[in-house]
């Protein structure tokens, strides 16, 4: 049994860290928090130039052609960076959007532009309050053309492209939704800037009068492609929960071994270790499920569905966990702006939302769980 | 990353399963898979006696204790190999329930401690099964503060002389011999005035009592000593390094990765998916759903922790400290389900019988026995501590007794 990373994935999560540790401190997260920039262009065209926005994307379409293995330790880094760019939405959404469905011509127009950095893609599935679910798709598309609204999508007001999913049927059936592939440039398209938990992240309404779009993927299978996007990012953004979690914890304890009160540490006290033993477990079990759900990412298992859903779900209550007690550890700084911890909080639950909320993957593993024991 | 064995464990895994159909007590197997919670109870036989058969069997086949050496009655195995035996021992590895404190613990210590003819004549014999140890460390007034132990030994001539009083030890009713702590000097700091031995359990002053548990069964006893001669022979360590000797049996018995523990979850799932509510399946009311769920992920988080260990072991490295979250995790989540579990049954949850309405009351008696998961071998709280310290470094409790001597520290009449 193998069950971990290679030396060279270990190396390669390596060179992230430091590389983010270098151009992604505290520091630079806070010029897009206090809203000085709408993402970090450097440090994008940095991640561009190191090969890892492509790491996943075969050469043929301008990548490195290294795999999703590679990718989850990358994740891992950004997560724990706080890293404040679009990497989630054009890598895990988009990229993979394009590499389950698109034409090669699809492909070859944007995976090249998303390796270099040049383009940022998203997915625009949500439309206002719920969660991933065909009857909650209403914007429709009538012979290549789209009406209606999407909203929220992540990093919509700086992205150049979006996966777009709409209403091509009325059957009642999940084959009445189908996938677009949208320039966001061309006419028929408003943006407009949302103001979210986590100002590091954009979000956006997108609305869409009469624009003409192509398709993305077989007409009616829009849901089965989305559902696969869903799966793949959940271990993706597993990986960088994972990351964010790891991060909290060691604020957490850094800061336990460097205050004093009463006279003592306060990580001598009890009640304070014993909240961060329970970080740690947390901790754990979500990396330990993220690498059950990156295995079966990486070979593309029967098991994905499940382990994704388990991944998605430990990993999310992890990163809650972790940065909710990180603050309850710091005490009344960690409550300050000035402190780092309020970044993570606001990360850690923002993210728990974004591929559709904590009680909506809990629901999709039960089904997921009853179908492998009936089958 | 994979889940496939390397060459030499394929070969390995594939003698061991061999040996395993052609050997194993397969009568038993229907009742073994059944009992996931707990101590084994079987409807026809004596654990001890069918444990011990299985036990000789192992021994005589060469895969009984077999990460020990050869010469002490092991065969000579790696870390994996060792789990890869317990994955195809399968459910017949709960009949060696009656035999793991001595391997996990007394067999360790006596390898490290004892002398050659010690060894010699007594580890083969634990190893077949012929003779069982038990360990006799926690007191009344001694149970995570193991080191304040009273048990008084005190050398006359070439003997000790003991006389006091352990508690919660397992299979002591059964048990030829027992791995002791003492106290052989009470006016130094506590850490320092302890001793090992090692015992015949039918020496005479040796008295064994069950304790009625608060689930109403008996599975572990009070042992009393009153003028208890053990030879200086059976002294395992130095005078006064008691304390260093138990830490090395302690860690061994933190090594053992194999050992899934039960955590209720496909108990839970099975009930769910059968229980009628008011309003359908259990298993289809969102409520239900969340909690399964997570219980799900700690679950498969746990077995998935277990393989990154594993892993560790196959390329001959030392796995890391993820390891000691498992019980942690599992004895409380042991307590949550059967609450829940009972919560779902509305009045008739109170009832134990074995109609078809309680499931057997498998989670009552999961219920009532769950308490002892969360304390048995490291409380919660000691669990926690641990982690905080070894794993993220934090500094360790102030001791107020540290440097006292022993019969200076306040006490409640000792």
């Amino acid at each position: 049994m193998n069950f971990d990373f290679s030396d060279d994935q270990k190396q390669l999560r390596d060179q992230a860290r430091k590389f983010l540790a270098e151009k992604c401190s505290p520091k630079a997260v806070r010029v897009v928090l206090d809203g000085k920039a709408t993402y970090d262009k450097e440090l994008w065209k940095g991640l561009a130039e190191m090969g890892f926005l492509g790491v996943a994307i075969p050469e043929e379409y301008g990548g490195a052609g290294a795999g999703h293995l590679e990718l989850c330790v990358i994740a891992e880094e950004m997560g724990r960076a706080n890293a404040p760019v679009p990497f989630s939405s054009t890598v895990y959404l988009a990229a993979e959007a394009l590499l389950i469905a698109g034409s090669d011509a699809q492909k070859k127009k944007w995976l090249p532009a998303i390796a270099s950095g040049e383009a940022i893609g998203t997915l625009a599935l949500f439309e206002g309050k719920g969660n991933p679910s065909p009857k909650n798709v209403k914007l429709t598309a009538v012979n290549g053309v789209l009406n209606g609204v999407k909203k929220p999508v992540a990093d919509g007001t700086i992205a150049d492209f979006a996966v777009v999913a709409a209403r091509t049927g009325s059957s009642g059936r999940e084959n009445d939704i189908s996938l677009f592939l949208v320039d966001l440039r061309a006419g028929g398209v408003e943006i407009k800037s949302l103001t979210n938990l986590d100002p590091t992240r954009g979000q956006a309404e997108i609305s869409f009068r009469d624009c003409r779009v192509e398709p993305l993927g077989a007409a009616g299978e829009g849901w089965s492609i989305l559902t696969a996007v869903l799966d793949r990012a959940a271990v993706l953004c597993a990986f960088e929960q994972v990351g964010g979690a790891d991060r909290a914890l060691e604020m957490g304890r850094d800061y336990a071994l460097d205050r004093i009160a009463f006279g003592r540490q306060i990580g001598s006290f009890q009640a304070v270790k014993h909240m961060l033993a329970d970080m740690y477990v947390s901790a754990t079990l979500a990396r330990s499920n993220s690498y059950y759900g990156a295995w079966a990412l990486s070979t593309n298992a029967a098991e994905l569905p499940e382990a994704a859903a388990a991944a998605r779900i430990s990993a999310t209550q992890a990163f809650q966990h972790c940065a909710k007690n990180n603050i309850q550890v710091h005490g009344g700084m960690g409550f300050t702006w000035e402190f780092d911890c309020h970044m993570y909080y606001r990360r850690a639950n923002a993210m728990a939302l974004g591929l559709g909320s904590l009680s909506y993957w809990e629901d999709q593993l039960i089904d997921r769980m009853r179908k492998k024991n009936a089958a | 990353m994979n889940f496939d064995d390397t060459p030499q464990e394929a070969a390995f895994r594939e003698t061991a399963r061999k040996w395993v159909e052609a050997n194993a007590p397969r009568e038993l197997h229907a009742e073994l898979s059944k009992s996931s919670l707990g101590r084994i109870r079987l409807a026809h036989h004596d654990i001890v006696d069918v444990g011990k058969a299985w036990q000789k069997k192992k021994f005589e086949g060469n895969w009984a204790c077999l990460h020990w050496p050869k010469d002490y009655g092991g065969r000579g195995a790696t870390p994996i190999e060792r789990v890869i035996w317990q994955q195809e021992e399968g459910v017949y590895g709960k009949l060696t329930q009656p035999f793991q404190i001595g391997e996990g613990m007394c067999g360790p210590t006596v390898m490290a401690f004892g002398s050659e003819d010690a060894k010699r004549r007594y580890l083969p014999k634990l190893a077949s099964g012929e003779e069982i140890w038990c360990q006799l460390f926690s007191e009344p007034a001694a149970g995570s503060d193991v080191a304040g132990l009273r048990t008084r030994a005190e050398k006359k001539g070439d003997d000790w002389v003991v006389n006091g009083q352990k508690i919660w030890t397992s299979g002591a009713h059964y048990s030829d011999y027992g791995l002791l702590i003492a106290r052989t000097d009470p006016n130094v700091p506590k850490h320092k005035g302890l001793t090992m031995f090692f015992l015949d359990m039918k020496s005479p002053g040796v008295e064994v009592r069950p304790i009625k548990q608060a689930n109403g069964m008996q599975e572990f006893n009070e042992v009393y000593f009153t003028d208890v001669v053990i030879p200086d022979s059976q002294r395992l360590g130095a005078v006064g390094e008691g304390w260093s000797v138990s830490l090395t049996t302690l860690m061994n018995e933190r090594m053992s990765i194999g050992a899934r523990l039960a955590t209720g979850v496909p108990e839970m799932f099975e009930f769910c998916s059968n229980l009628m509510l008011e309003d359908g399946l259990a298993i289809d009311d969102p409520a239900v759903r969340s909690k399964l769920a997570s219980w799900a992920v700690k679950s498969s988080g746990l077995k998935y922790t277990s393989y990154r260990a594993i892993s560790a072991l196959s390329k001959g490295e030392r796995p890391g400290p993820e390891n000691s979250i498992g019980k942690l995790v599992s004895g409380m989540m042991l307590q949550d389900i059967a609450t829940y579990a009972m919560d779902l049954q509305g009045a008739a949850g109170v009832l134990t019988g074995t109609d078809e309405e309680t499931v057997q009351g498998q989670f009552q008696q999961m219920l009532l026995s769950s308490p002892s998961m969360r304390i048995a071998g490291g409380t919660d709280e000691i669990l926690r501590n641990i982690i905080a310290e070894r794993v993220l470094g934090l500094p360790g409790d102030i001791r107020v007794d540290k440097d006292v001597p022993y019969n200076k520290i306040p006490t409640k009449g000792r």
